[in-house]
């Protein structure tokens, strides 16, 4: 029914105590991921959310413990390629590090370090996975999507909620929603994710949220045109944006006229992707 | 945060690569005293944090003391791109035969740094990407290896370097890649390198950027800020980890998440309104962030309506409705306001709300419709 995440996944949650890490590890359980495990180091021994989760000091432990095959990461941004690393050394093969503001070095090295240990990363600076219905690993809020068969993929956080939550109000339901994160060095593309989808036989369709600065929605453009059979359609945030500013996320940035809302628009639309002129129109746009 | 020139050739220099004699002069007199002690020629250049320095008359050649002086009066007069200047670095002028480029930054497609080496030097980058593609060589740089020496060559090889000047570029390569990983930087540049009579490669110019996200490990680079070049509400945002860029427009626009953000200016727009700014709060925010982004906002003169486009997902509803009230308690203001929260703790953020009677929409497009009329209204008042 899903990419990536679904109900076989064995959460691992590194940064379980700390306030953000409590709060949305309370949330997943709620929503029915099947959470086996936190790390705190110095926290090793102790039992959270009602006593029913074991904390470990080290990935390795946790792993080797209950079985995790997935890590979620809500550590402290000058900790999150570490942690990374340590998951990615522990033999977790899906880390999806929600972090944000890790330093764009950390992340060049952790990126190619995990490559070379073959595990998957997400994010940073990510809203996560969602299968609805099945598993949420990260902080896309669960009750805006609804089981179905339209695949998400978006650079943006909360800019994907408001897709998720336009399409759940029409009644579309989603196969699986995954934030591949705004930074400018993360660990998976759009190009990936749309491979992953047109190789899903439960995902019929996909939506693509994009935003200004780099090349990545070009390259989607062209991977779409070359390789995807399903429909896509697409929204780009930033038609708005003046050029030279930045806009927040380390990658928005326009670069040197490439980079603009404008040219990935035109891109995606040469690819025969239906483009939406604004976030509550993507449920019109879908096939 | 992007360095003065004058800082980045410090650092530069630290990692072996030479530059001019010369010092950085806050006033015109100061500056006659350094082209003093340097004796002979000198170039006198305004430090500003953009480009386009010489065509806007920034930079200028002074051929003694009292010239120096002359000139560094009139460039600490000026502005360049709207910058005033307050700052001039007055160098020893270099004869010179050849100008090179030399720079490193973040290749986001490879997802490693990108070394970059051009034999067109003293022209923007971009513009030799745009006009001779062909002159600009590039490697990838694989991050836990580092720039190997045979990389390096290969691009002194490329530009075409005499070959008695290679050990030296090298040299200056394997610096400028130090610097920049050292310093956590996104761009460390050499432009032009230049190759002097006397047969020796020297800095001319230096471009470095640092990582905001890096610099709790840089205190010795966050020191280097100028904040000078930042206007207050922008320093002010910065202050509570908010992102703020001011617009022309007149509708005000608090936001969590920078693509969101984005779409509402986008959506404010597609319903005839002109947004007076981009705020991100960023994720998690408490009410205090809030109601600090809150005051940056009505600091603008220009709005007439603040529109709240809050998703919550690592971000709490409730947090951002008693922010909000916060602020209002703060700040008096007559602005009109309208509020579309939704995600997580929808509900009792909704009922904080209610109880102070705020304006509430339950889309996004419905919330830039009444911001638009409301900030319309305002005008025809």
């Amino acid at each position: 029914m899903s990419i990536l995440v679904d109900k076989k996944t064995r959460l691992l949650v590194q940064g379980i105590t700390g306030r953000e890490g409590f709060f949305h590890a309370t949330q997943m359980m709620e929503y029915g991921t099947q959470i086996v495990a936190g790390v705190t180091p110095g926290k090793g021994g102790e039992w959270v959310l009602d006593g029913k989760i074991p904390v470990f000091d080290t990935v390795v432990g946790a792993a080797e413990t209950t079985g995790a095959n997935c890590s979620v990461i809500f550590v402290p941004a000058r900790f999150a390629a570490d942690a990374i690393l340590e998951a990615a050394d522990g033999g977790i093969p899906l880390i999806v590090c929600i972090t944000e503001g890790v330093p764009v070095q950390d992340m060049m090295q952790a990126r190619s370090h995990i490559t070379q240990h073959g595990s998957r990363l997400i994010g940073p600076n990510c809203p996560g996975v969602l299968t609805p219905g099945a598993s949420k690993v990260g902080i896309i809020p669960g009750n805006i999507a609804i089981p179905g068969s339209i695949g998400v993929v978006s650079r943006s956080g909360t800019l994907t909620y408001e897709v998720l939550y336009a399409l759940q109000r029409k009644e579309l339901g989603v196969s699986t929603c995954v934030g591949i994160g705004g930074d400018p060095i993360n660990g998976t593309s759009f190009l990936d994710v749309l491979a992953m989808f047109e190789d899903d036989p439960h995902t019929d369709q996909v939506v693509l949220i994009g935003e200004i600065g780099g090349t990545d929605e070009e390259r989607a453009a062209e991977f779409i045109a070359d390789h995807m059979t399903k429909p896509v359609a697409a929204f780009v945030a930033g038609m708005t944006a003046p050029a030279d500013k930045r806009m927040g996320h380390a990658g928005a940035i326009v670069e040197g006229g490439s980079g603009l809302a404008a040219d990935k628009i035109a891109a995606l639309k040469s690819a025969g992707v239906r483009v939406a002129e604004h976030p509550d129109l993507i449920p019109e746009v879908v096939a | 945060m992007k360095l003065h020139e004058y800082q980045a050739k410090q650092i530069f220099s630290q990692y072996g690569i030479a530059i001019p004699r010369g010092r950085v002069a806050s006033t015109a007199s100061e500056a006659k005293s350094v082209a003093q002690e340097l004796g002979g020629r000198v170039v006198v250049k305004s430090q500003v944090l953009v480009g386009g320095r010489g065509k806007a008359g920034g930079i200028r050649l002074a051929n003694t003391p009292s010239e120096a002086e002359e000139v560094a009066t009139q460039i600490l007069a000026m502005q360049v791109k709207g910058l005033p200047v307050r700052k001039v670095l007055v160098d020893e002028a270099a004869t010179i035969v050849e100008e090179i480029y030399l720079g490193v930054t973040n290749d986001r497609g490879a997802r490693s740094p990108v070394m970059i080496a051009s034999s067109e030097g003293g022209i923007e980058i971009e513009e030799v990407a745009r006009i001779m593609p062909e002159r600009l060589f590039r490697i990838t740089i694989e991050p836990l290896l580092g720039l190997r020496e045979y990389q390096a060559r290969y691009l002194a090889a490329s530009i075409e370097l005499r070959r008695e000047l290679w050990r030296e570029f090298v040299g200056i390569a394997q610096g400028l890649y130090t610097a920049y990983t050292e310093s956590d930087a996104t761009l460390a540049e050499i432009n032009p390198l230049v190759i002097t009579g006397d047969g020796r490669l020297i800095a001319l110019d230096a471009k470095m950027v640092v990582d905001d996200n890096a610099l709790f490990r840089h205190a010795e680079l966050a020191e280097m800020r100028d904040f000078d070049e930042e206007a207050p509400p922008e320093r002010e945002a910065r202050k509570y980890g908010l992102s703020y860029v001011k617009l022309d427009g007149d509708i005000g626009c608090m936001v969590n998440g920078a693509g969101l953000a984005m779409a509402t200016m986008d959506v404010i727009k597609l319903f005839g309104g002109e947004p007076a700014n981009f705020l991100d709060i960023g994720g998690g925010a408490g009410a205090d962030k809030v109601a600090a982004a809150l005051g940056i906002i009505l600091s603008d003169s220009n709005v007439q309506a603040v529109l709240f486009n809050i998703f919550g997902g690592i971000t709490r509803c409730d947090e951002v409705a008693r922010g909000i009230l916060m602020a209002l308690k703060e700040v008096s203001t007559d602005v009109p306001m309208v509020v579309r929260l939704t995600g997580t703790n929808e509900a009792e953020g909704q009922r904080i709300l209610a109880e102070a009677d705020m304006l509430t929409a339950g889309s996004l497009s419905e919330a830039a419709q009444t911001a638009v009329s409301l900030a319309n209204e305002r005008h025809s008042v």
